[in-house]
């Protein structure tokens, strides 16, 4: 499935919503808003941040809204009130971007566990389900093959997805998704997969600031939004020099802590 | 006690220097009430905090210090081994003050029986390797019920600390200021809204709210107990004022003479190298050390000039946390017209963060190379020093450069 661009992108700003930051945004979540807006504003397109906390009432008139990370009691309370509120539903219905990182993603998806383990209800929104499994938490570097998205031009490469993890769930997709990409180095979705698609939602287990690593990502959600032509190519240099630098770290396995005798003196 | 003192001879025959922790680790396995036995006849204060808690046992245990004998960990070996390795090289009687990592509070507080328990401020900090602040929160408040202190110090200003510390007999309120709120935005009582107004705080839910203050730090000048002291202190910014404002408290709640106390603290010009000002191949540095986003959001305050270039270190070794996705978290647009450098393991990561804020930025591989670029740098001024700001394990290394610990 795919969204028409809007008719004239320059009209109006493009709207980016932060959803209840105060409940899920733990690990640098707030990254994902800026690097969006600087590159939009980079590009000469006008952008408008607005930010959401719980309680407040949920917009159905944005174009890209944002869903964090976070912990399972703010994780179980979001997920409440975004039911209630039905705004983010709506705006899916209108053809609205959705980007939900870790956390995000499991509520957005059909069933997810709560604290104790027991499963709860999710939003329905991506199609995909999230089960606690029997294993340590996945903490480390995720680096995946070629990631994919559908986009009126057809399927982008976004390239590879590198970034951290930190989760104990699996999510399995159902029919009506799509995965973004398959596991190199890492956990993910837990079945190789990584990244749960559903029309113009994406729902991924690379956490916090997951579009400051990936600019492709990045720049494929606002194509959605604001159409292929207005995707001038922009200066990636510092990003490219910190992907190389990732990569070679997820492969050489940094997932392991590294203790040099040194720290471990210094800090117990 | 003369089984102490044969405890505190025992250990250090395993001791192997001053601060050891493998020498404190040992003699815990031959005897695991050690610390228990090694603090049984002296009076024990213990502070704790995400942030400021080796400055404040510094600030402490100098204060204290100035009329009566001290021992104190305030190196930064602040779980039990280090603890008792630092207790055992000292009389049996002698006062400890002693620093306490956030999740060793109730074991430390239990074995000590500390009178006087300073709770500073709880935020985020390595959230691949540590629990939820709630989480710790609840601990220090379980704690407080399980061995309550004589008296608390506790910061008014900070929800999760507060919450903590309402269940201790006696307390004493410090007003910080604390602009930092971005983890207590939940009631930790009820997981309530907390809202924030002016100075104010209360829960939107329950009838948790900032309790009334004994204790103010404004404008340079600290008033506790109707007494006022005016700063300026040898260590500088607001956030060192309000570390000064938690020692005094302490002091005065140990019985010791405030006024005397607050003269010695000028003697602290630095805490095991933070805000060290030292010469780099020539060219004057300042060691600033920030761990976490509420760490940052002081220092960024007590940057030099609105235009000196600026060195950022981050390392994301193991004492750092493997993820560094909390320099998102950090407003480094603070920085404002600055020339930054950026250096350490984590140096591309900093770049990438920098090149959104708009931030103007060079990679540099190390911290001689990042120097030589400074001193090429249009604004740089050789009698200002350069401030190198750097997260833990990178300020030890740049420590190491000028000379250690002193």
């Amino acid at each position: 499935m795919t969204t028409s661009p809007r008719v004239n992108p320059t009209d109006s700003a493009v709207r980016i919503v932060s959803l209840y930051p105060d409940l899920l945004g733990t690990y640098g979540d707030g990254g994902n808003a800026l690097v969006l807006s600087r590159r939009l504003e980079w590009r000469g397109i006008a952008v408008e941040h607005i930010t959401v906390d719980a309680g407040a009432p949920v917009p159905d008139s944005a174009d890209l809204y944002l869903v964090g990370g976070g912990e399972d009691g703010p994780q179980v309370q979001a997920t409440r009130e975004l039911e209630l509120s039905q705004g983010l539903h709506r705006a899916v219905d209108k053809g609205a971007v959705v980007l939900a990182i870790c956390a995000g993603m499991q509520i957005l998806g059909h069933r997810f566990p709560d604290a104790t383990g027991k499963s709860r209800v999710g939003l329905g929104l991506l199609d995909c389900e999230t089960v606690r499994v029997d294993r340590p938490r996945a903490v480390g570097e995720l680096l995946t093959t070629d990631a994919y998205l559908s986009t009126a031009n057809g399927r982008i490469n976004l390239g590879l997805l590198t970034g951290f993890e930190n989760h104990a769930g699996r999510t399995i997709p159902g029919p009506n998704s799509t995965m973004l990409a398959s596991v190199e180095i890492g956990e993910g979705n837990g079945d190789g997969s990584e990244g749960v698609v559903t029309g113009t939602v994406v729902g991924t287990y690379l956490h916090g600031p997951a579009l400051a690593r990936n600019p492709r990502l990045a720049d494929a959600l606002l194509e959605w939004i604001v159409g292929p032509n207005a995707m001038t190519p922009l200066d990636d240099s510092d990003v490219d020099a910190l992907r190389t630098e990732r990569f070679h770290a997820a492969r050489d396995h940094e997932l392991a802590p590294r203790r040099s005798w040194r720290d471990i003196l210094r800090r117990s | 006690m003369a089984a102490g003192r044969f405890v505190a001879w025992a250990s250090r025959l395993v001791h192997f220097g001053t601060g050891s922790v493998i020498g404190g680790r040992v003699s815990l396995l031959i005897d695991p009430n050690l610390l228990a036995e090694l603090t049984a006849s002296r009076e024990v204060a213990i502070v704790s905090a995400t942030n400021g808690k080796t400055t404040t046992t510094k600030l402490l245990s100098t204060a204290l210090g100035s009329h009566q004998p001290i021992v104190s960990n305030w190196l930064g070996a602040n779980m039990t081994p280090g603890i008792v390795a630092a207790l055992a090289t000292s009389n049996a009687t002698d006062t400890a003050v002693l620093e306490v990592d956030e999740r060793w509070v109730d074991s430390v507080l239990r074995a000590t029986n500390a009178s006087t328990v300073v709770l500073l401020n709880l935020s985020r900090d390595q959230l691949d390797r540590t629990q939820e602040v709630r989480k710790l929160a609840e601990q220090w408040r379980d704690a407080l019920i399980a061995t309550p202190p004589r008296t608390v110090i506790a910061n008014a200003d900070d929800p999760l600390v507060t919450w903590a510390a309402l269940v201790a007999p006696s307390v004493v309120w410090v007003a910080t200021g604390q602009e930092w709120t971005a983890d207590a935005s939940g009631c930790p009582a009820c997981s309530g809204r907390i809202d924030f107004v002016g100075s104010e705080w209360s829960c939107a839910s329950c009838d948790l709210k900032r309790p009334s203050i004994d204790v103010t730090v404004d404008h340079g000048t600290i008033s506790i107990a109707g007494q006022n002291f005016r700063s300026p202190l040898a260590l500088p910014g607001r956030v060192n004022r309000v570390n000064a404002a938690f020692a005094l408290a302490a002091c005065s709640a140990m019985g010791a003479n405030i006024e005397a106390a607050f003269g010695a603290l000028d003697d602290v010009t630095e805490v095991a190298g933070r805000y060290r000002v030292a010469d780099f191949n020539g060219t004057k540095i300042r060691l600033l050390l920030a761990k976490n986003p509420a760490g940052w959001h002081e220092a960024l305050e007590l940057l030099e000039g609105p235009s000196t270039p600026l060195i950022i270190a981050i390392n994301a070794r193991i004492a750092d946390g493997h993820d560094p996705s909390w320099l998102w978290d950090v407003a480094y647009e603070r920085v404002g017209d600055r020339f930054v450098i950026a250096i350490g393991e984590r140096r591309h990561d900093l770049a990438v963060r920098f090149r959104y804020g708009n931030i103007t930025h060079v990679v540099a591989d190390n911290l001689d190379d990042a120097m030589n670029l400074v001193r090429q740098s249009p604004n740089f001024d050789p009698t200002v020093p350069v401030d190198v700001a750097s997260n833990y394990t990178a300020f030890q290394d740049h420590l190491e450069q000028v000379g250690g610990v002193l």
